[in-house]
Parts: structure tokens; C-alpha cells; sequence
């Protein structure tokens, strides 16, 4: 994959640069030619938001996840909310449900530890919200890790959590799971949390009442997986937003969709501010969307079920999965044209999660 | 829908006009990127040929002037903010992303007075920040050019590389290899300059101009103008995007340019040199001015073999005509800028037209 490149690339090989954590194109090829590349095996290199683990015949999921983001207390939440809410919603997504989790601290050096405080109180909380709707799993912090390095080697605090789920009800989710005529459906607007950090930055200046959709998903999960059991597949949309998802589900399931633009729920100001900045809602971040497929006719029954959830209000049937192909998406326009979505440009938006 | 109104009337004025093709060029890579987002070209008549323009400020920086900002950033302790594109583009040995992660102090930002803010707070540091667009842009570098001599700031300067759209549309339609039959002339730039400057368009070549706005009805609308100019035979400079352009433009944003500014010759990849076609800051403002407070040596650098970006951004390729064209020139390894940057041809085709379903 490497061998025939053009010479313009300076930075093939030689050092890592801030793209390849943008979850689009260059992430991938990072993951594919260095550490797929020394560390591959037939788990590894499904590359799902969790493993699926079987130990003694039953299916336990295993995830991981680290959190950089800046600013680490954001309107809508904190670096301590979103690393429970992201590894919650990585096992989710198989259907299991959150066991236990391990939390591991990279504290530099002059850190105020109030505001250390502050986010074990937010992941505290967010915890006992998972635990409102836990199937009755406790789910818990039940190893970690703490490290300080001087001032200046690292911005603050970053986070790791890893966390295992269990498969309670034996239910098999995932992308190979699509069929044709299946729907596609989302729980709300999309671009919330990559628009509330951007407003956060300092070189943005602007206003708004943006609040990030940081949100634990088991609860709509539970609600979306009760109401039917013809659940294919679902995926949460973090980086890259909405168009990594259904890319990445499309060349997975080796599908076409077919996506209805005027469908996508996105709120006003997040519409009106991408147009003003010039971005393309579709690659922004999200933290509490989740995607999912399922047999066209449980459609309204689930949609029905998401509905009734509080983190799923706004849900909206945005498409379908119509035939079988290498993988592609295609956008039906407002002004009835198609057009391809492609994973290659993505928002440039450092440290978003 | 109005939509569909609009382009039935442009298929009856298509078939009146029984011409095989009628080439309409999009000067703005903000028009290629919406034709494309919206898939427009499908409700446009076959006979109708969209090709693109030059409208795109990151596109036509030859590849000298990364080198000279390389050079700079390699010999003088610097932190330079620039735009996120550019920092991108290739130049012959490097680009600004590669010598930011080699630890340059490169940030990328989304408006200068960013820069300037920090320049400020950071009287031990020298900032420059890359001033670079059409005159859509120019008014702000002016702006904050004059808050810094108001603050009489010594360490922020910027490196000037505005360009003027006019005299690099009339190049254009000097240049005996380019068939122009219609403008669709740019949107954000007429806000700032008026549709007096385009006259000499239909006055001296004959070609209608019609500026446009963003939106899918708005370019239709344009189109359509363009098309009834065509049909009799009376061309001119209309404004579809009356609800942002005057005639006379934004004298206030004009006087800003004419008050740090003046005009120079520049050099436009694809196009060359032309004269009176770039800005530099006037004398009094020249203890601002990067490129000479800076200076490097002489550098000599020729633009990618095989890169057609030139020839892109003249009309004259399509970019799947490029051999390049998404082998070795993609989005995430780009050979020349029009792949890498947000407004340019080659990041739009490779966005919304490389794949076909």
C-alpha cells in the first residue's frame, strides 16, 4: 500500500501528524499500516468499537478508549462525562451490557485539583446514570491508574477507560448483520459536539448556546433492543460524525445506502454555523448518536421506542440500505440529486474527544 | 418548486440557442464546491459545460511562496497562523503541516485577528500571519494591520499574498486556448468589489457576467441569465445575488484595502505572471510587511511534474484528466493544491464525482 507514493508526502513514514487523529482517512492508515500491520489478528482487524470475546461459551465485549479533548469542561459536559459515556456506548453497541470499567489518569504536573474533583464527581454521576438502566448490572470503575509527568508533558489531564459488557440476551448485533431494505435510523441532530468545542476555542470567538450531546445510550439502547428484535446493527457517531459511521457500515456490510439529506435532524444553529464557518455537518463529532439498522418493517416500532427515550426525541428514519455493492453512500440531495458522501476530507478539529 | 421551473427555461433557452456546447466558467472554487455538494450538473442540459476557474486563493499560490514561508520558518524564530488549507499545500521539499509535526510552531487558525491577539500577548515572539485570499479577505488583513500599528506592535507582521480577481479573469479571456461563453462570476468577492470592475467583461470581450450566490437556485438562476444574455445577444454584468451585492460594492470594505494597499504584479500558478493583479502593503505600513523583515535568499522553484493544476484552474482540464488525478494525488497526500484545498476543483471531483454508482 505504501510502495508507489508520490514524493510530495513528507510525512510518510517519518512522524505522526495531527491528521491521523482525525478519524477519517489518515487515522485508518495509521491503524492499518502500523499497528494492524504489527499486531494483527482476526479480532484486531475487525476494527468494531468492541470486541466480542468468548470466554468459556459466553460473549463478553472489551473496549477501550482515550480522551484528549480541549477544552476539558465543555457546555454540555467534561472530560470525565465523555470518557464514561464513550466506552459506555462502545459496548452498547453489540447489544451487551456494561459490566465494569478501569480508569486510567495522565495528571500533569500543577493541575488544580479542584477541577480533578469536579470530574470524579461528573464520573460518578454519569456512572449512576447508566446504572438507572443497567439490566440490573452494577456497572462500576474497578481498576485504573494514576501517572504525573511535569508540567508541560501533558495538557492538563487525559483519560483512558477500558470496559467490558456482557451479552445478556444472546442477541447477535453487528454490521454484517445488514440486509438490503433495511432502515436507517438515528436518535437526534447531528454535529452538536463538535460545534459546542469549537466554541469553546479560543481562536473561534463565538457565542452560542450550543451544548455538546455527550450522553450515555444504554438506557435507548435497552429501549430500542426491547421493542424489537430484528436489530441488525448499530454504530455510535464520534469522529468523523455521521459519514464515518455509514462509510465505514456501507464497506463493512458490503452495501449500498441511500441517505435522504432533508431527513438528517440537525438544529438551526448548527446548520446556520457550519455554513458560516464553512464546514460540512455530516464529518463533525457527535457524543450521543447513535446509528442503527433495522428490518424496514420494526421500523416504526423502534422508531416509536426512541422517541419515548429522553436522548432520542428528535429520532428520524434517514434512509435505507437499498442493494448489495463494494460499499457505497449515496446522498439524495434537497433538490432531488444524488451524490456520493466519501470518507477522504475530514474536519480538521483537534483534540474534539 | 422553483427549482424546476428554473431549469426548464434553461432547457428551452439551451435548445433556442442550438449550440453543441456553451462553456460557462465558475470563476469561484466556492461555486465548483456547491455545484458539486448538490450534484447540479445532473438538471443541467448536456450542452452545457461547467468548467472551473481560478477563484481559488490557495489554489493559485505557486509554489515558490510555501518554499519562501518554509524558508523563513527554517532560518528566523517564528510562530506563524495560517489558515488550515494551506498548511497543506505541498511545496517543492515540504509544507507547513510537515514542519509543524517536525516542531515548528505553525497554528492554524480561523481568523487573524487570532493572530493578532496573540502577538500581543507575546511581545517576546515574532507572528506572522499568512494574509491570503481575494478581496473577500483583504479588508480584515487591513483592519488588523492598522490595529497593530495602533498598538504600534513590533513583533506582528504579515505575509501578504492577495491576489485581485479581475485582472486574472482577463487574462483568462486573453488567452487564445480558453473558450469562455458565459461568467458565472464570484459571490463573496462582488460583495466587497461591486460588478463595476467586471464591465470591461461585456463591454471588451463581449461575454456575459452574471455574479451569483451559493445556493442551488441562486447558480440555476445565474445560469439561466447567462443563457438569455447568450439568446440576445446583448451582453452584460447582472447581480443574481442581490441580497449581498451592490453595484457599488462595500465602499467602506474598499476604502480598508485601498487605505494599507497597493496593487502589484503577481504570479498565479497555471496563469503566470499578471500585472496589477496582486496586493502589498503601501509604504507606511511596511514595517509590517513579513518579506522584509525577513529576508531569505533566492529561491528557485518549479511546480510538480505532471501536476495539471494549472491547466485546472484555466478551464482547460477536467482533473480526472490529470493523470494524477486520485492515483497519487488524493485529498490526504496531495501533489498540488487543488486537491487540498476546501474551494478547489480537484478536492470537489474528488469528493462528489470520483466514484460512480
Amino acid at each position: 500500500m505504501l510502495n508507489k507514493r508520490n514524493k510530495n508526502d513528507f510525512s510518510q513514514l517519518k512522524v505522526i501528524n495531527i491528521s491521523h487523529g482525525d478519524g477519517g482517512l489518515k487515522t485508518g492508515e495509521l491503524i492499518n499500516n502500523f499497528i494492524l500491520k504489527y499486531l494483527k489478528n482476526e479480532l484486531l482487524e475487525k476494527l468494531e468499537d468492541s470486541a466480542s470475546l468468548y470466554i468459556k461459551n459466553e460473549k463478553i465485549a472489551f473496549t477501550a478508549d482515550s480522551f484528549v479533548v480541549e477544552p476539558i469542561f465543555f457546555p454540555g459536559g467534561d472530560i470525565g462525562k465523555l470518557s464514561i459515556c464513550g466506552t459506555v456506548n462502545d459496548l452498547v453497541t453489540t447489544g451487551c451490557t456494561p459490566f465494569a470499567l478501569s480508569l486510567s489518569l495522565i495528571l500533569e504536573e500543577g493541575f488544580p485539583l479542584k477541577e480533578l474533583e469536579n470530574i470524579l464527581i461528573s464520573i460518578r454521576k454519569t456512572i449512576k446514570e447508566v446504572n438507572l438502566s443497567n439490566n440490573g448490572i452494577d456497572l462500576r470503575i474497578v481498576t485504573g491508574d494514576t501517572k504525573v509527568v511535569g508540567k508541560g508533558f501533558a495538557d492538563k489531564i487525559f483519560i483512558n477507560t477500558s470496559g467490558i459488557g456482557l451479552n445478556q440476551s444472546n442477541i447477535e448485533i453487528s454490521p454484517s448483520k445488514i440486509k438490503v431494505g433495511d432502515s436507517i435510523l438515528i436518535n437526534g441532530g447531528i454535529g452538536e459536539h463538535g460545534l459546542a468545542i469549537l466554541s469553546q476555542r479560543k481562536e473561534f470567538n463565538f457565542k452560542t448556546n450550543l451544548l455538546s450531546d455527550c450522553a450515555p445510550l444504554n438506557s435507548l439502547v435497552n429501549d430500542i433492543c426491547k421493542s424489537s428484535d430484528k436489530i441488525h446493527a448499530m454504530r455510535d457517531a464520534t469522529r468523523g460524525g455521521l459519514a464515518r459511521v455509514l462509510i465505514e457500515m456501507s464497506q463493512a456490510s458490503k452495501t449500498t445506502f441511500e441517505i435522504d439529506k432533508v431527513s438528517i435532524p440537525i438544529k438551526k444553529e448548527i446548520k446556520g454555523l457550519c455554513e458560516f464557518l464553512g464546514m460540512d455537518p455530516f464529518y463533525i463529532a457527535n457524543e450521543g448518536k447513535m446509528i442503527i439498522f433495522v428490518e424496514s418493517k420494526d421500523e416504526q416500532k423502534v422508531l416509536g421506542a426512541m422517541k419515548r427515550n429522553k436522548y432520542g426525541k428528535d429520532s428520524q428514519l434517514i434512509g435505507k440500505v437499498a442493494k448489495k455493492s463494494q460499499g457505497v453512500v449515496i446522498i439524495n440531495t434537497e433538490i432531488g440529486t444524488k451524490r456520493i458522501l466519501d470518507l477522504h476530507y475530514s474536519e480538521q478539529l483537534p483534540r474534539i474527544c | 418548486m422553483k427549482i424546476k421551473e428554473i431549469c426548464s427555461e434553461i432547457n428551452i433557452f439551451v435548445r433556442d440557442l442550438n449550440k453543441k456546447s456553451i462553456n460557462i466558467m465558475e470563476v469561484c472554487g466556492t461555486h465548483t464546491m456547491e455545484i458539486a455538494r448538490n450534484g447540479l450538473k445532473q438538471l443541467l442540459p448536456p450542452e452545457i459545460n461547467l468548467i472551473s476557474g481560478p477563484g481559488c486563493p490557495v489554489c493559485v499560490t505557486p509554489t515558490i511562496e510555501i518554499d519562501r514561508i518554509i524558508e523563513i520558518i527554517n532560518n528566523y524564530d517564528i510562530t506563524i497562523f495560517s489558515f488550515g488549507d494551506m498548511i497543506k499545500v505541498p511545496g517543492s521539499t515540504s509544507s507547513l503541516a510537515y514542519e509543524k509535526s517536525k516542531g515548528k510552531d505553525v497554528v492554524i487558525c480561523y481568523s487573524p485577528l487570532y493572530a493578532l491577539e496573540f502577538a500581543a500577548n507575546n511581545p517576546d515572539k515574532n507572528v506572522i500571519f499568512i494574509a491570503i485570499g481575494f478581496e473577500t479577505t483583504a479588508p480584515l488583513t487591513s483592519v488588523i494591520v492598522k490595529r497593530a500599528n495602533d498598538k504600534k506592535l513590533r513583533n506582528f507582521f504579515i505575509y501578504c499574498t492577495h491576489k485581485i480577481i479581475p485582472p486574472a479573469l482577463e487574462a483568462l479571456l486573453k488567452d487564445k486556448e480558453i473558450q469562455i461563453d458565459g461568467l458565472l462570476l464570484p459571490g463573496h468577492v462582488s460583495a466587497i468589489i461591486g460588478s463595476t470592475p467586471y464591465k470591461f467583461i461585456s463591454n471588451l470581450y463581449n461575454i456575459p457576467g452574471v455574479i451569483s450566490g451559493f445556493d442551488p437556485e441562486g447558480i440555476l438562476q445565474a445560469v439561466k441569465m447567462i443563457l438569455i444574455q447568450l439568446l440576445k445577444k446583448k451582453p452584460k454584468i447582472e447581480i443574481e445575488y442581490k441580497s449581498v451585492v451592490r453595484e457599488e460594492g462595500n465602499t467602506i470594505a474598499i476604502n480598508q484595502i485601498h487605505e494599507v494597499f497597493e496593487v502589484e504584479d503577481s504570479v498565479w500558478r497555471g496563469l503566470g505572471n499578471i500585472p496589477g493583479s496582486g496586493l502589498k502593503l503601501k509604504p507606511d505600513f511596511s514595517e509590517f510587511d513579513a518579506k522584509l523583515k525577513f529576508p531569505i535568499k533566492k529561491l528557485i522553484s518549479t511546480e510538480p511534474k505532471k501536476c495539471e493544476c494549472g491547466n485546472v484552474l484555466k478551464g482547460i482540464k477536467k482533473p480526472d484528466e490529470c493523470k494524477l488525478f486520485s492515483k497519487l494525488c488524493t485529498p490526504d497526500n496531495p501533489i498540488g493544491p487543488c486537491m487540498v484545498s476546501s474551494e478547489g476543483t480537484c478536492a470537489a471531483y474528488y469528493k462528489f464525482y470520483r466514484l460512480r454508482y
